[in-house]
């Protein structure tokens, strides 16, 4: 099974209140997935132009700021790492793949989740409601999140397994389904693109493809139109980018979304459950998105 | 007669089912109003008694499955499967429905004025199905008796393995599913669907509709097939 929820704010006004608006939305979706939980923020800095990656460690008490004072020193420029429960963001002056990098070559017993200039990712084993709990999301600001609740069926329960996936900077993709040829194409990414993968998790595949698309000077809505013809498979895909928010259902459509929009937000989730707390979502426009039919929000859409 | 009302945020969904299935005394005859719906699933699930059952706002999964002689109106749009399994009565949605409406339905009479999506009255039974606009793919999917009436488009592969099910499009049929095939519409099949659509409440022109339904190729094994075994 698994629970999928995206929320996208048009009306900047309400940013301050992003988490608050949205924690209730994948608590809602506890039932389709309650043995881990993930979710992309996406929240710009403003002012200096800054990189941020998020890290996980699995060392209770690991020395945060040890690693900032280190990164700091070696790429000759301020770092800060600021905890949340067993994850923390490294944010610097510098480009989003050296930051990357440098904890990836310096740091292996780390794991990063995300990596760019707005998107921060967490994810951990739990029930949705302890996740959310755990990194303070109802008082997070920003300007669009994507969740995922998981309930593992192919592969072990475990923080790597979550959802969201992120291969690129600024993107990230949470999918409710399962794909079929992730296998070949994983090879293919790897071996002849250079895309990047850290598991063998069949939606990391399609967050790479999709990168790699991107890579290739598509936009996040080509990119998601040519994954029509070569992701097969059964999926509901919620995307966000920098600035953008996107939705695609394969065209068999086994798997659920439901969307609504008003003025100030547009958001999905696999049952509309999940929307009912939505403020005025009454009043919204509700529908069901179609089979095989690409919806974007956002400036680089 | 006074209406009841059942708030579902103070009553849950056990609590409104056992009342509208008559366990906690007499519903027949009954009007009911249920509030704050919010997306949640199998309301008003298994009732036998004649009554008005009104269900102000979008429904989750399964709404009004299995009904006997109730009436029951969605005020908003209905999750999936919705008067799954429908014997007798009225389920009407005034929004849009998900996939798999009136999936298996014996009898009585769904009617969603707006559309719905995919699997709409796959397996149905004898239940008539009115859709006010359109229908996804793979409807009418192994149909085995009923009518299936669409004032709007058909998606892909429409009445696919179809039996014994009459369905009629007023729009356009993205394709036919196997052994479904376009029929002869007579002035008695227009009377009847005349006759449909007055009951659906739905303003439309039987004479505006094609027919389809089952060329009955598929009934019986067929030793030329038997190399595909």
């Amino acid at each position: 099974m698994c629970g999928i929820v995206g929320l996208y704010l048009k009306n900047p006004a309400l940013r301050p209140h992003l988490g608050r608006l949205f924690a209730p939305m994948m608590d809602e979706m506890t039932e389709r997935g309650p043995d881990s939980a993930g979710f992309a923020v996406y929240r710009e800095k403003g002012g200096r132009d800054e990189a941020k990656v998020t890290v996980c460690s699995m060392t209770p008490g690991y020395d945060w700021s040890c690693l900032a004072r280190e990164a700091g020193e070696e790429l000759g420029t301020e770092a800060l790492a600021e905890p949340a429960s067993n994850h923390a963001v490294l944010s610097a002056s510098v480009d989003a793949a050296a930051l990357r990098d440098w904890v990836e070559a310096r740091h292996p017993e780390l794991r990063v989740t995300s990596s760019g200039a707005a998107l921060e990712i967490y994810k951990d084993i739990g029930l949705p409601a302890d996740v959310l709990g755990r990194f303070g999301v109802a008082q997070m600001a920003g300007s669009h999140m994507i969740g995922h609740t998981r309930m593992a069926t192919e592969s072990a329960v475990t923080t790597e397994g979550a959802h969201p996936f992120n291969t690129g900077d600024d993107l990230c993709l949470v999918h409710n389904g399962s794909l079929s040829n992730h296998h070949r194409l994983r090879d293919w990414l790897r071996d002849r693109q250079g895309v990047r993968f850290q598991t063998d998790n069949d939606t990391e595949v399609a967050a790479g493809y999709l990168t790699w698309r991107i890579g290739e000077g598509a936009s996040i809505a080509e990119a998601l139109e040519a994954g029509i013809a070569d992701l097969d498979g059964f999926y509901t895909f919620a995307v966000g980018t920098r600035d953008g928010f996107s939705v695609l259902r394969d065209p068999i459509a086994c798997k659920p979304a439901v969307m609504a929009e008003n003025d100030d937000w547009v958001a999905m989730a696999s049952e509309f459950r999940a929307l009912a707390c939505l403020p005025d979502v009454e009043a919204a426009s509700v529908w069901e998105p179609e089979p095989g039919k690409v919806y974007s929000w956002g400036g680089s859409a | 007669m006074t209406v009841e009302t059942i708030d579902l945020d103070a009553a849950g969904v056990r609590a409104l089912n056992r009342r509208l299935q008559g366990r906690d005394g007499p519903v027949a005859g009954g009007r009911f109003v249920v509030t704050n719906a919010k997306g949640r699933h199998a309301l008003a699930v298994g009732l036998t008694e004649a009554m008005d059952v009104r269900i102000r706002g979008h429904v989750g999964y399964y709404c009004a499955g299995m009904n006997q002689k109730a009436d029951v109106t969605v005020e908003g749009n209905a999750g999936t499967g919705v008067a799954e399994n429908l014997m007798s009565g009225t389920v009407r949605v005034t929004g849009d429905a998900s996939q798999s409406a009136g999936a298996s339905g014996h009898g009585g009479l769904l009617v969603i004025e707006g559309s719905a999506s995919a699997r709409c009255g796959i397996t149905m039974k004898g239940v008539d199905i009115v859709v006010g606009g359109s229908i996804g793919h793979m409807s009418a999917f192994m149909a085995q008796a009923g009518r299936l009436v669409v004032c709007g488009d058909a998606g892909a592969y429409l009445g696919d393995s179809i039996y014994e099910a009459e369905l009629f499009v007023r729009g356009r049929v993205e394709s036919l599913g196997a052994d479904c095939v376009e029929k002869d519409m007579n002035g008695e099949d227009a009377a009847r669907l005349d006759a449909l659509l007055a009951e659906a409440g739905m303003a439309a022109d039987a004479a505006r509709f094609r027919r389809y339904g089952s060329a009955r190729q598929l009934y019986n094994f067929r030793v030329d097939n038997a190399a595909a075994y």
